[in-house]
């Protein structure tokens, strides 16, 4: 049987990768700010929503291969300390990466900003606590297999996904219309420390 | 250090930064034109209620002499709240302090007295010339990759100049910055349309045709800067170059709309070749291009060739000389300093094709050496030059020195140094503050002028 419980974890960080700033819905409400329109605001969450769900993939699709070959344990360890070397190089240089994407930006731009913005922050690397035992729990024999994982790996992409995108509907929407972006200058918490820190604090869950 | 919340001086846009509390304080460079003693950053309260307004209450000097402080700019901005590069989590702390000859650069921190800043960091001129090839360092701007400082000269000072990028953390000095710098050459200032993905900069000379004064040769052979350059922000590409034409000479301030939607801008000419004026040009999106357009033109005044210094005697006529310009938050009032003649004017750009004078007054200047009432002696020498505005656009301050080797040229009897500042009325009008005269320093000139929080000239914006 399917617990319930990763599921909703895979939900809750979609819903915690939707609310920070800088995993797009503020680029969208620029953007729509910029060519003062709502459906610009809108149409701007899809490619960063498949920039997001294409570096999470990547992650899900990684783990699942090498948990075809490697044993799990191992896995586990090595995810770990991934995560943890990530945190670590994100806390030091995470200030550092070259500017590629501008507000002309077009969609296409946009997807790929919020691929690299998922991909540096380690956001796919964050799911691998509850992707391996998903992935494991879905097989008869408690083991890693293709066909048998595949389904899972795609739902939990799907349940981050589409909680990460109401979130930022949501958000970009309020903000656009009826909020504004005063807030930004008290509201914005750093939210890079609190990824870090679960960076950390998954990694350890793994290794541990 | 990363703080928990964006520094309260950061805007996420120019409408809301308008809306920022009076400043208190204003960091201005004061340099020795004499190259005896240490230059200093000067710390002038601002704040009118306090007992010690008007006058410097602390100061900060450099390690060495020979600095010649110029321009400066803080570590941290506005645009670090921008969507695209999101850094909000850092403080406006540092002022990032170049020596404009010795091609030094100084990190002064601000924050744990702000009336005493501390220097923290010093880069030494080989470190630069080594990791980006430059010297001259001239104008520093925050921005989305990190400090962009831009210099006049290569590692020799010769020709090209360009920019290099600064670690907004470490202060190391990350590299150059142009990744394809087409045909631009020469360098002056730079600034940005964050909203259009645009650099744009201007042009003076190499540092052998400034660091002992203007060569006239040069000058009268228009080779002086006289173009604007068009860059591709992240890609660092160069795009297009508009030459302003033969007559002009020495394009220099550049002042971008505030708001990130508009793509239009300002900049100064400082001398026209062909009757001495000075002009100010829109620089504007016409499709898929930039394109320019005169929309100022300043004459220059008759004067006695008795009264003028060596350089002008022949033209019997004084050049206003438009050396800096600035543009208030709102977009709306353009501040037009004429060094030579004296005079500081104001337009209202509200439609930037069709400037209106709103006010002018009128202090120093090469002829007229007009008098400020809280001047002592009465004859003032200099004339309006770095000048900056209050985010809310109420208050203007200025000071009168270009460079030490030029002073000399216009001012051949030398310049003591003041500081002034504007009051502005409500719909444009200018008037000086009788009670704000800083007589500076003697053996000092002051430079440029930054104000605690950010100005209309420090900090770029991505939120309409």
């Amino acid at each position: 049987m399917m617990s319930v419980s990763p599921w909703l974890v895979l939900a809750g960080l979609g819903a915690f990768h939707g609310v920070n700033p800088a995993m797009g819905w503020l680029f969208a409400v620029a953007l729509g700010l910029h060519r003062k329109s709502r459906a610009v605001v809108v149409r701007s969450l899809l490619p960063i929503a498949i920039g997001h769900a294409v570096s999470i993939a990547i992650v899900a699709a990684t783990v699942l291969l090498l948990g075809l070959v490697v044993d799990e344990r191992l896995l586990e360890i090595a995810a770990g300390l991934l995560l943890i070397g990530w945190a670590a190089y994100h806390a030091a240089y995470g200030h550092r990466h070259r500017v590629r994407v501008g507000m002309t930006t077009g969609m296409v731009g946009l997807g790929a900003w919020s691929f690299l913005m998922a991909t540096a922050h380690g956001a796919g690397l964050m799911l691998v606590p509850v992707l391996i035992p998903l992935c494991l729990a879905a097989t008869p024999a408690r083991e890693l297999t293709a066909s048998g994982s595949l389904p899972v790996v795609f739902a939990a992409i799907g349940t981050h996904m589409a909680a990460m995108l109401a979130v930022i509907l949501v958000i970009s929407v309020s903000v656009y219309e009826w909020v504004g972006l005063s807030n930004l200058r008290r509201g914005w918490i750093n939210f890079d420390l609190i990824w870090i820190a679960a960076l950390v604090v998954t990694g350890i869950i793994l290794i541990a | 250090m990363a703080s928990w919340r964006p520094d309260p001086s950061f805007y996420p846009s120019p409408r809301m930064a308008a809306k920022a509390p009076h400043e208190t304080l204003a960091y201005v460079a004061s340099f020795d034109p004499d190259r005896t003693t240490p230059d200093a950053i000067a710390v002038v309260d601002l704040n009118p209620k306090s007992s010690t307004y008007s006058q410097i209450v602390g100061r900060t000097e450099m390690p060495n002499t020979g600095d010649e402080l110029h321009h400066f700019g803080w570590n941290a901005c506005s645009s670090c709240l921008c969507p695209n590069a999101p850094h909000p989590h850092m403080e406006r702390r540092y002022l990032v302090v170049p020596g404009l000859r010795s091609s030094r650069l100084h990190i002064v921190d601000t924050k744990s007295d702000p009336r005493n800043p501390e220097i923290v960091k010093v880069i030494e001129p080989e470190e630069i010339a080594e990791r980006a090839g430059y010297s001259r360092l001239h104008t520093v701007h925050c921005g989305p990759e990190g400090i962009y400082v831009n210099a006049l000269g290569d590692a020799e000072g010769n020709a090209p100049g360009g920019i290099f990028l600064l670690d907004p953390e470490s202060f190391e000095v990350l590299g150059q910055w142009e990744i394809d710098r087409g045909p631009q050459k020469l360098a002056y200032d730079f600034w940005w349309h964050l909203g259009h993905d645009t650099m744009v900069t201007s042009e003076w000379g190499t540092a052998d045709t400034f660091e002992n004064g203007l060569v006239p040769e040069v000058l009268l052979g228009s080779k002086y800067g006289r173009r604007l350059h068009f860059w591709d922000l992240q890609k660092r590409k160069h795009l297009q170059e508009i030459d302003l034409g033969e007559e002009h000479q020495l394009v220099f301030e550049l002042r971008p709309a505030h708001d990130p939607t508009k793509a239009y801008g300002f900049v100064g000419c400082v001398v026209s070749l062909k009757d001495l004026s000075a002009s100010i040009w829109t620089w504007y999106r016409n499709g898929s291009q930039w394109a320019v357009k005169k929309v100022i033109e300043i004459p220059a005044e008759p004067a006695d060739p008795d009264l003028l210094p060596p350089v002008l005697k022949g033209f019997g006529a004084v050049a206003p000389l438009v050396t800096d310009i600035d543009l208030s938050m709102d977009d709306r009032f353009l501040y037009v300093s004429c060094w030579g003649t004296g005079d500081m004017i104001q337009y209202d750009v509200s439609d930037p094709f069709k400037p209106l004078e709103t006010g002018r007054v009128r202090i120093g200047g090469i002829v007229s050496r007009a008098t400020h009432p809280g001047a002592r002696n009465g004859a003032l020498r200099g004339g309006p030059q770095m000048v900056e505005i209050s985010r809310d656009g109420k208050r203007v301050y200025f000071t009168n020195s270009l460079y030490g080797a030029i002073d000399q040229q216009f001012y051949p009897e030398g310049i003591d140094g003041w500081m002034v500042k504007l009051d502005v009325g409500e719909n444009g009008g200018i008037a000086f503050d009788e009670k704000f005269f800083v007589d500076w320093p003697k053996g000092h000139r002051p430079h440029q002028v930054r104000l605690e929080g950010g100005d209309c000239s420090s900090d770029s914006y991505c939120y309409p």
